[in-house]
């Protein structure tokens, strides 16, 4: 075991993994994340915690994975190269596993230029493939970036990143891949996916460079809650595709929020037949609630629980 | 080259309104080629501020000049006497020769007339792009000639982020990805497997600006 985390022993059990998201609270009411918290205990096998998701500024990953903790749920503490140096990220590693945090995802991060501090000098010290490096030379190596300096302690991480087929260049995004997996990712949560074809083709690239027996990969799912959500995603979200025939069936539904659980549900159930696929990652955004039908439904409860 | 605008002209109104005498310096190099600070310009904002303040009755006399390259000392002090005869100086080279003007002409206020934006390259006549970040360690050798840290917003150096589409950058769509330039151009030189490698953290803090203000000496060339 690298880290230990829940995550991990599922996934190296070889038992099909289920993550979800939480994002925290714009301030530091609590209550926000007990909300989310008591809607997705047990419902999956850990949460991850953003990192100022789409430079929104929120409360910190690193406060709220400890609360999560606290609360008895595992959490994926997302970490963002866009706001910290090397020497901030290092520290919060630090502190964030002193803190029990055993799920760590690195990421570069939404650009700043979404967000609500616009005005902001962004940081980038690092890239995501450069902090996965760093990540893992301070667990396995035992010391800082650069290879020198002992580290007091063991930093005890399960490294994860995210990966999306759907962005271009297509024929990238696999040998993308196999750079996060050389610098040492363990596992991986794509982007979510409504065009199954070409994740199915990115997929078999994957499989034909290896790449999937040396990281787990969990595929991304966000249930569309409205036809205008799925309009609004596909037009202005680069790096989505959804194809017309799900817009049109989200569109056309009658109740469109059930169709949309109907769709990721079937969604799940055809992700867990490609090979090399061994989780999903359940983006529900601001619809925690959701969380639970959908596992069930998809034959995805109860989770295990493992020593 | 250095790539410059013009700062709006309220602005600099407000700098000036102290004064009733200036000099206007322009630049003959890089401001003359984007068109900002050259002596066509100079003579414009030159027209423009006397006519400015001629209308609300405080007439402001202004000199012109446009040195060849307001950067190097022997031409910055070709301004020598003309500055001894002003209150102040507004220059509108980039703003390395506003400071070389400072360090020469110690007790005339200077102003700076342009806002100094980029290293770029012209794409067609009056459209400048950026493409240089003076970032200290060249790895266009690694990008197939294109550089990521000035034109990718992420400054990645392993590839492209999530928000390439079709070519484009999410962040501004007028934007070409840097990385979809960087991988086009290494599939037709046939050396796509410079973009496996994985390209290490940089040296920021030695190599780049964030060192402090950097400095060449030339032992061979000084006299």
């Amino acid at each position: 075991m690298k880290a230990g985390s829940n995550l991990e022993k599922v996934l190296s059990k070889g038992l099909f993994a289920v993550t979800g998201e939480l994002g925290p609270p714009k301030g530091n009411d609590i209550s926000v994340i007990k909300r989310k918290a008591d809607l997705l205990r047990g419902v999956v096998d850990a949460v991850n915690v953003t990192d100022n998701q789409t430079a929104i500024v929120r409360m910190s990953s690193i406060a709220a994975s400890n609360f999560l903790i606290q609360m008895g749920l595992e959490p994926v503490m997302q970490m963002t190269t866009r706001d910290r140096n090397r020497i901030a990220i290092q520290s919060d590693i630090f502190g964030a596993t002193a803190l029990g945090i055993k799920n760590m995802l690195c990421l570069t991060g939404d650009h700043h230029t979404f967000g609500n501090q616009v005005d902001a000098k962004n940081v980038h010290d690092l890239d995501s493939i450069q902090l996965i490096d760093c990540v893992r030379t301070m667990r396995d190596n035992k010391t800082l970036m650069g290879g020198q300096e002992k580290i007091e302690g063991e930093i005890k991480l399960f490294i994860g990143a995210a990966e999306n087929p759907f962005g271009d260049p297509f024929e990238f995004r696999a040998i993308r891949l196999a750079k996060k997996a050389a610098a040492g990712v363990d596992f991986i949560q794509t982007q979510c996916i409504y065009d199954m074809n070409r994740f199915k083709e990115w997929m078999k690239m994957v499989r034909d460079r290896g790449v999937h027996e040396k990281c787990h990969i969990l595929a991304g799912v966000t249930p569309l809650k409205s036809g205008g959500m799925a309009r609004y995603m596909a037009k202005n979200v680069s790096g989505i595709i959804i194809p017309d025939e799900i817009i049109d069936r989200i569109v056309k539904a009658k109740k469109p929020a059930e169709e949309g659980i109907r769709l990721c549900v079937e969604q799940i159930q055809e992700l867990k037949e490609i090979d090399g696929v061994h989780g999903v990652h359940i983006m529900a955004i601001e619809w925690e609630q959701m969380v639970s039908r959908i596992t069930e439904m998809a034959g995805l409860s109860p989770r295990p629980a493992l020593e | 080259m250095i790539k410059a605008e013009q700062k709006p002209v309220d602005e600099i109104l407000k700098y000036l309104e102290p004064y009733n005498k200036i000099l206007l310096a322009g630049c003959g190099a890089c401001v003359t080629v984007c068109h900002a600070g050259g002596e066509k310009e100079v003579s414009l904002l030159a027209s423009t501020l006397r006519m400015a303040r001629q209308k609300i009755g405080k007439p402001l006399e202004v000199i012109e000049a446009t040195p060849t390259r307001q950067c190097e000392p022997e031409f910055a002090l070709e301004l020598s006497e003309r500055v001894a005869n002003v209150e102040a100086v507004v220059s509108i080279s980039c703003g390395v020769g506003v400071q070389t003007v400072v360090r020469h002409f110690l007790k005339t206020p200077i102003f700076p007339g342009v806002n100094t934006t980029f290293l770029g390259e012209t794409m067609v006549h009056g459209v400048w792009e950026e493409r240089c970040q003076a970032c200290g360690n060249c790895v266009l050798e690694k990008t197939g000639g294109i550089c990521p840290i000035a034109r990718c917003a992420k400054q990645l150096f392993n590839g492209p982020c999530g928000g390439s589409s079709k070519g484009k950058c999410e962040i501004k769509r007028e934007t070409d990805c840097a990385w979809q330039l960087i991988y086009d151009r290494l599939k037709a030189l046939g050396q796509l497997h410079k973009m496996e490698e994985i390209i290490p953290a940089k040296r920021w803090g030695v190599e780049s600006r964030d060192s402090g203000p950097r400095r060449i000496v030339r032992e061979d060339l000084k006299v």
